[in-house]
């Protein structure tokens, strides 16, 4: 709780010891000099009381000395947070996208993750943006958060101090399943968090067209297996289980070839779900919606290219 | 002291037993004089605390553990939306103004009535009418409202829940709020009793006086931003909406604009009635007298200032944190110097420990930790770091349930024998006091250490790491609950069976307690003459 594990940690910490101490010291106090009172001038011990109306030294004094804690309070808290403020130039940066209710990382060199992962001891700049509502990114060991508003780009930056895993958590409520809008951080040495990147560009640049025909042929079995991933890190899975299910939208499992009742236009209609049909629910949702759930599917025409697409349909095919 | 002077209290009933125009239930809702409004408010006011106080309950209940306890995340968003809902717009804001001060307000500065009976009354069908629309909010559309009591666009903007509807009631009993102030301020610009200067107005009036201009001009900001987000729903006209060129941040400016002053109107009636309190039972005159009343005004002002620390983490501009900050710092002071004379009211006095004193003192401890644990909120980096945690859930909760509601409590006691002319049973409202006091810390304390380990609020699971403080406060809403209940169940039984008491009980000083208890109709027969302060008492000797 009170480690340091970034470089923001440490002043936060700092500022907040300072005015715990005094706040402590304050409570006490005047907890003491209530009980005190109470019991040396009880109607008992003390019969006739004194009407004292006040005392013009004591004013000032309990004026000032606040003043002046509250003044050194406000300094502290102000220097940590210009530090949080100064991203240093030399930074990695990550962009983020919040939405209901996952989280998407993307890097320069175009890797995707649906987790944050950052070298050690070096300044990662992260900025934040929301694709639906507000969100707040805030990881708690590293003492950081940030909204994440629609329509604006807000950043934090940090430098992560010990390897490991730490929670990411959504702290501006997003509506239904906004506790459970999680992920993680993890700190890598920077050789390792190297090799990680690198591993993860491949998955980028495998569908990118190759010279080599036969290679540009992606097995079906890969493809599947990229389906499932894209189906995470674009989201789907926060709304969608595999399991049967229901969550905010109808499970996945066993969705290929089912009947379903769509409403289109205040009229009710029933569908057999076939690749053409979940192309368009995926991209276009707004447009028929499943009977029994609400219009929450965030469209996603441009969210996904055809290739990313034809992966996610190739695995929900085969969800049985 | 409790069975003195009984023989003084000729017509029993006061102004019960007034005739009027009507009769039964209609000679209350009819009625204009303001002791009866006083008595509705409250009766209203603690049903529907009573609701809060259930869907609390449910909360915790779900959070006993994690993972699913009783209720699906979709219910609990509700529930947490319509506790805030209900305990701010319809128990805590107009509370004490409303129930209290309507009460006592006129009787205090010498005045048959307030200002304005008529609009009072007005106040009082306003207010109604806005629960009657938060109570369909609930039963009508697609599901009660899940937006949180901020109801923060764009999620309120976007949601397919009941909103418009709840935003509207909320749009109402801001009215009922205005008129409540307005006609408090005129009462006391223009009703004070002959001699009655200022400075020798008791101090609830003083702190009702700060809170009724900070109703008046703050009030209507609010009622603009929900008309606003009614406009967006329906109309979808984007002043919100980024993709129409608006900005979400605007909503959050113009709500707490709004909203953070309404804190004070919560808080201040309640300093009013600690300031009350303390002198009668430590029977000794107020210490710094003017130092609490003008610090009264200092709050109102200051505090209308200091909105944007709500949003430290939004993305306003760096020079508005900076601002923002230092202002809210400034802010802790006059609050401080009102702790300061209020401990120091004790010193030379001659002490009764009775029930409304235990909460006077209670309220300055729960503030005190409020307020402390405020000034940490207010630094700016240890601000990014507790913000939309279970942190500032445990220090609302001790500045408004601690405060305020203590403050409520300790009103209920103080004056209740005043209003219903008996007495409840002593002992058993020192053993509610002591349930209510360990159960407020354990249920609202852990939630500070919660927030310190980084649990979001509003959150409606958690995980593991969070659970044995979570479990602990929910244990400790159990015994606060069971505090309430037996605090109520002792008042309401008093009203019957309670002792009869006389005129002034306590051996009070201020003019509510030279009038028969219960007050007759129009409270005094002659107007009385002022020529000293509110608090002389006789046998206390001068320094
Ligand atoms: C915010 C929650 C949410 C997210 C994220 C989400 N969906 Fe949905 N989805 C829904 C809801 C709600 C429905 C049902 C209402 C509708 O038809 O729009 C739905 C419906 C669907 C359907 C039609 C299902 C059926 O039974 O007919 C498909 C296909 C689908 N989503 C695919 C996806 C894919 C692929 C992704 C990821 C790129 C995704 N969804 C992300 C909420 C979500
Ligand atoms: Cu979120």
């Amino acid at each position: 709780m009170f480690e340091s594990l970034s470089n923001i940690a440490e002043s936060v910490n700092t500022a907040f010891f300072f005015i715990l101490v005094i706040s402590i010291a304050m409570l006490v106090l005047i907890t003491f000099l209530m009980v005190f009172f109470v019991i040396k001038y009880s109607r008992k011990r003390h019969p006739t009381s004194k009407s004292i109306e006040g005392n013009k030294l004591l004013e000032v004094v309990w004026t000032v000395v606040p003043t002046l804690l509250v003044l050194g309070m406000f300094y502290f808290g102000w220097v940590g947070y210009k530090f949080m403020k100064d991203v240093p130039e030399d930074a990695m940066v990550v962009n983020a996208t919040g939405r209901m209710w996952s989280w998407l990382f993307e890097y320069e060199n175009g890797v995707q993750s649906d987790t944050l992962w950052v070298p050690l001891g070096r300044s990662v700049h992260v900025k934040l943006e929301s694709q639906d509502v507000l969100h707040s990114f805030y990881v708690p060991a590293f003492k950081i958060k940030q909204d994440l508003v629609p329509g604006m780009t807000n950043y934090v930056w940090f430098t992560a101090k010990e390897p490991g895993e730490y929670e990411l958590f959504c702290a501006e409520y997003c509506g239904q399943r906004h506790s459970y809008m999680l992920s993680k951080v993890v700190v890598l040495p920077e050789d390792e968090f190297n090799a990680w990147l690198e591993k993860e560009a491949k998955f980028v640049s495998e569908r990118e067209p190759s010279p080599d025909a036969d290679e540009r042929e992606l097995t079906e079995a890969s493809l599947i297996r990229r389906g499932e991933r894209l189906s995470k890190i674009k989201g789907c899975s926060a709304c969608h289980s595999t399991d049967g299910s229901r969550m905010v939208g109808p499970t996945f499992k066993g969705i290929f070839g089912r009947s379903t009742v769509v409403v289109a236009n205040g009229e009710e209609r029933e569908v057999v779900v076939d690749e053409d049909y979940l192309r368009k629910a995926t991209l276009n949702p707004e447009a028929e919606i499943v009977k029994g759930f609400q219009a929450l599917m965030p469209p996603q025409r441009s969210l996904l290219d055809d290739e990313e697409l034809d992966a996610i349909i190739e695995y929900l095919k085969q969800l049985k | 002291m409790g069975n003195r002077a009984i023989a003084e209290h000729a017509p029993a009933a006061g102004f019960y037993e007034e005739k009027g125009r009507f009769s039964g239930l209609f000679a209350w809702i009819f009625s204009t004089d303001h002791k009866r409004i006083g008595l509705l408010y409250m009766i209203s006011i603690l049903i529907l605390f009573s609701v809060g106080v259930v869907f609390g309950f449910l909360m915790r209940l779900e959070l006993v553990s994690p993972g699913k306890t009783i209720m699906e995340p979709q219910t609990y968003n509700s529930i947490f939306t319509l506790h805030g809902v209900i305990m701010i717009f319809l128990f805590i804001i107009p509370g004490l103004p409303a129930a209290f001060g309507n009460f006592f307000l006129p009787i205090q500065i010498g005045a048959r009535d307030v200002a304005f009976p008529r609009l009072n009354l007005l106040s009082w069908w306003l207010y109604i009418s806005g629960v009657v629309f938060a109570l369909l909010a609930l039963f009508t559309g697609s599901g009660p409202p899940d937006t949180g009591w901020t109801f923060y666009a764009p999620y309120s903007t976007q949601t397919g829940t009941n909103v418009s509807l709840a935003v509207f009631a909320a749009f109402i009993l801001g009215f009922s709020s205005i008129l409540t102030g307005l006609n408090f301020v005129t009462t006391i610009h223009r009703l004070r009793a002959p001699g009655m200067s200022w400075f020798r107005m008791p101090l609830f009036p003083w702190s009702l006086y700060a809170t009724g201009w900070v109703q008046l001009l703050a009030t209507p900001i609010i009622g603009i931003t929900l008309l606003l987000v009614i406009f967006e729903r329906l109309f979808g006209v984007g002043v919100f909406d980024p993709l129409k060129g608006g900005d979400p941040i605007l909503y959050q400016h113009l709500f707490w604009i709004y909203s953070h002053p309404a804190v004070y109107i919560m808080i201040l009636p309640a300093m009013g009635v600690i300031s009350e309190i303390i002198p009668v039972h430590a029977h000794r005159t107020i210490f710094g007298y003017r130092f609490i009343a003008y610090s009264s005004l200092a709050i109102a002002g200051l505090g209308s200032l200091v909105w944007g620390h709500h949003m430290f983490v939004s993305g306003q501009s760096y020079t508005a944190d900076v601002v923002f900050s230092l202002l809210t710092f400034l802010v802790a002071i006059p609050s401080a110097i009102k702790v300061f004379n209020w401990v120091s009211t004790l010193y030379k006095g001659s002490i009764v420990m009775e029930t409304p004193l235990l909460y006077a003192l209670s309220f300055i401890f729960l503030f005190s930790i409020g307020g402390l644990s405020g000034l940490m909120q207010g630094a700016l980096s240890v601000n990014v770091h507790i913000h939309d945690t279970a942190f500032i859930v445990g220090h609302f909760h001790y500045v408004m349930f601690g405060g305020t509601g203590f403050g409520f409590f300790g009103a209920l006691h103080h004056w209740f024998p005043k209003m219903f002319g008996r007495m409840y049973n002593k002992t058993h409202s020192r053993i509610a006091w002591f349930f209510l006091f360990v159960g407020f810390n354990m249920l609202y304390f852990p939630m500070f250490i919660l927030g310190w380990m980084g649990m979001p609020r509003r959150y409606y699971d958690y995980l593991p790491q969070f659970h044995t403080w979570h479990l602990m406060s929910t244990i400790g809403s159990w015994i606060l609950i069971s505090g309430l209940i037996l605090m109520f169940a002792n008042l309401i039984r008093s009203l019957r069976k309670g002792e009869r008491v006389g005129s002034d009980p306590w051996g009070g000083s201020t003019l509510e307690w030279s009038i028969s208890s219960p007050p007759p109709k129009e409270n005094f027969e002659e107007i009385p003459r002022i020529d000293h302060g509110p608090y002389e008492f006789k046998g206390a000797s001068k320094e």
